[in-house]
């Protein structure tokens, strides 16, 4: 410790600001080398046309749809369970063993990895209940996936909801319900929308879980019980099995851009709400 | 106003119901996972499945040792490369940047959370196993492409709750440190680092569980051979690979014994969970 402690500061910000950089300019290397190598092979074609032999040819079609309708079902089914707990959470009661085993159960079960999921899911809906591998089947077991992102964003939603609020609410007579419903939530619903599209950017990317519960059939999904690939299955073949390099380019840049619009839309969603209330 | 009470006292009795969905789903995702993964375990021994070295499922031999092993490598080598940049992002975040740059690199780095984690996989796979091929030696498929991608993939939780933990220091500490004379450095040597500790380690448990429970990346860069890497030039398989690699197409009781992988990593994970949660709970007890 013989070192003047203004050198060391000034060596310690170096360090620190260095190794800051190095890993923005990873991020920022993975993306530009995706979107540069992926771009050149997006058109329209490789948009609106389903995959033919395999993915050698044609494009995406078909599993765009696939991912949508998944990420469609799992929001569908999470969403009013996840803000029915926080509401449970914030305004029906107060800190005590119940609340205590449900964070707790939260926590838990935001950290199980997706693999774990995934082979739950392929047990419980695609063989006990006998959805086969389908879209029902992955869609419930993303919806039990991303249920903790929506529990925690819209608690912390609805927590940052001023007080006062409600008490005007109550002093005009509302009920508690009616509150709820027509003070507490609008107010909170920018950042119960910002947990939502988190989560809409997690099913996107999700593999492990989807590829055993969901299949990876190439055709147009045509109902919940069909089998269907996900942009992030299709990808994962595509590059492992070899079978086409620079449509898997193609589908990881369509990938990192659905990533980037869901990112940016959260920030912008998260600021105003921050603005709002702070 | 009569009817309006009892309304409302269903819907909370309706409202519990649904807070418990977390808890049950989790109840329900055990008792699924012991169900279908322990009598395998039993049957063949729990010391031999778990302490056996020898993977031959179409010889019912079902030995976990070299994946426990190899995701305890792959973890441990992630720990080294994100931890040290997952706690200087944090301290820049919070005591070395200015409030504009913070504004721009707050979303980017939790852009890395965003980024698939098949992306990251491919970039390791087509940029990262080339490399150490070449520069060296080996397959390059290794224990070191898996680290330095789990490496890069825990960086945004790491970052995100030790960024949490520092902000949630009263402001007086720093100011009282910054008051007697010290620098920025000592501040957060001195400091913040002791004060914020346990949520920094429950970052980092959390972090491990992240690494240990990764997938799809791994299978990409690791090369998946059955055995106890050498080095870390050597190809490992983790036991998230395992499951990922064969569930494709077993069945009876080699899918039993990829059920009891899946128990394994879920106690692991549990265990990592329960952990963190005690650290980071006792560090709001303190507080008050």
């Amino acid at each position: 410790m013989s070192l003047d402690p203004r050198l060391t500061q000034r060596l310690a910000k170096a360090v620190l600001w260095a190794m800051t950089v190095l890993t923005v300019a990873v991020l920022v290397f993975i993306i530009v080398f995706v979107l540069r190598k992926g771009l050149p092979v997006i058109d329209l074609g490789f948009l609106t046309k389903s995959p033919v032999d395999m993915g050698k040819g044609g494009g995406i079609f078909s599993t765009i749809v696939g991912t949508a309708a998944l990420t469609a079902l799992a929001v569908l089914i999470a969403t009013p369970l996840g803000v029915g707990t926080a509401i449970f959470l914030t305004e029906y009661t107060w800190e005590n063993t119940v609340t205590r085993v449900i964070r707790f159960g939260a926590e838990c079960l935001a950290g199980i990895p997706s693999i774990i999921f995934g082979l739950f899911g392929f047990i419980l809906f695609v063989t006990t209940l006998g959805f086969g591998w389908s879209i029902l089947s992955g869609g419930l077991t993303l919806a039990f996936m991303i249920l903790p992102t929506i529990i925690r964003t819209s608690e912390e939603a609805i927590k940052s909801v001023p007080p006062v609020f409600r008490t005007v609410s109550f002093s005009l007579g509302g009920t508690k319900w009616q509150t709820v419903t027509r003070v507490v939530l609008p107010s909170a619903l920018p950042g119960i929308v910002t947990g939502i599209i988190l989560s809409i950017g997690r099913s996107i990317g999700e593999t492990a879980a989807v590829i055993f519960t969901a299949g990876s059939a190439l055709r147009l999904p045509t109902s919940l019980f069909s089998s269907s690939r996900t942009m992030s299955v299709h990808f994962y073949i595509l590059a492992r099995e070899g079978i086409s390099m620079s449509r898997a380019y193609g589908t990881a840049a369509v990938l990192i851009i659905a990533i980037l619009l869901v990112n940016i839309a959260t920030y912008r969603l998260m600021n105003r709400f921050i603005r709002k209330y702070s | 106003m009569n009817r309006l009470e009892k309304k409302d006292r269903l819907i909370r009795l309706a409202l519990l119901v649904v807070a418990f969905s977390a808890v049950s789903i989790l109840v329900v995702i055990t008792v699924f996972m012991f169900g279908q993964g322990t009598p395998v375990m039993f049957k063949y021994g729990l010391g031999k499945f778990l302490a056996g070295s020898d993977w031959y499922p179409s010889e019912k031999s079902f030995g976990l040792w070299p994946m426990i092993v190899g995701s305890l490598y792959v973890t441990l080598g992630a720990m080294v490369i994100g931890v040290p940049f997952g706690l200087a992002c944090a301290i820049v975040l919070t005591e070395f940047s200015s409030r504009r740059v913070r504004r721009i690199l707050k979303p980017v780095i939790e852009l890395l959370a965003g980024i698939p984690s098949v992306v990251y996989g491919f970039i390791g796979v087509v940029i990262l196993v080339p490399f150490i091929r070449e520069t060296f030696g080996g397959p390059g498929l290794s224990v070191l492409a898996a680290s330095v991608i789990l490496g890069i993939m825990i960086l945004p939780t790491i970052i995100s709750i030790s960024v949490d933990s520092i902000e949630a220091l009263p402001p007086a500490y720093r100011a009282g440190s910054v008051a007697l004379g010290a620098t920025t450095w000592q501040t957060v040597r001195m400091v913040i680092l002791p004060a914020a500790r346990s949520g920094i380690i429950a970052s980092i448990i959390l972090g491990m569980g992240r690494a240990i429970g990764e997938t799809m990346a791994v299978i990409m860069v690791a090369g998946n051979a059955v055995s106890v890497p050498g080095s870390v030039l050597a190809p490992v398989r983790t036991l998230t690979s395992n499951i990922a690699l064969e569930m494709g197409y077993a069945a009876g009781e080699h899918r039993q014994a990829l059920f009891a992988t899946g128990v394994v990593l879920f106690v692991i994970i549990m265990v990592l969970n329960t952990v963190a949660n005690l650290t980071s709970s006792r560090r709001r007890g303190t507080r008050r």
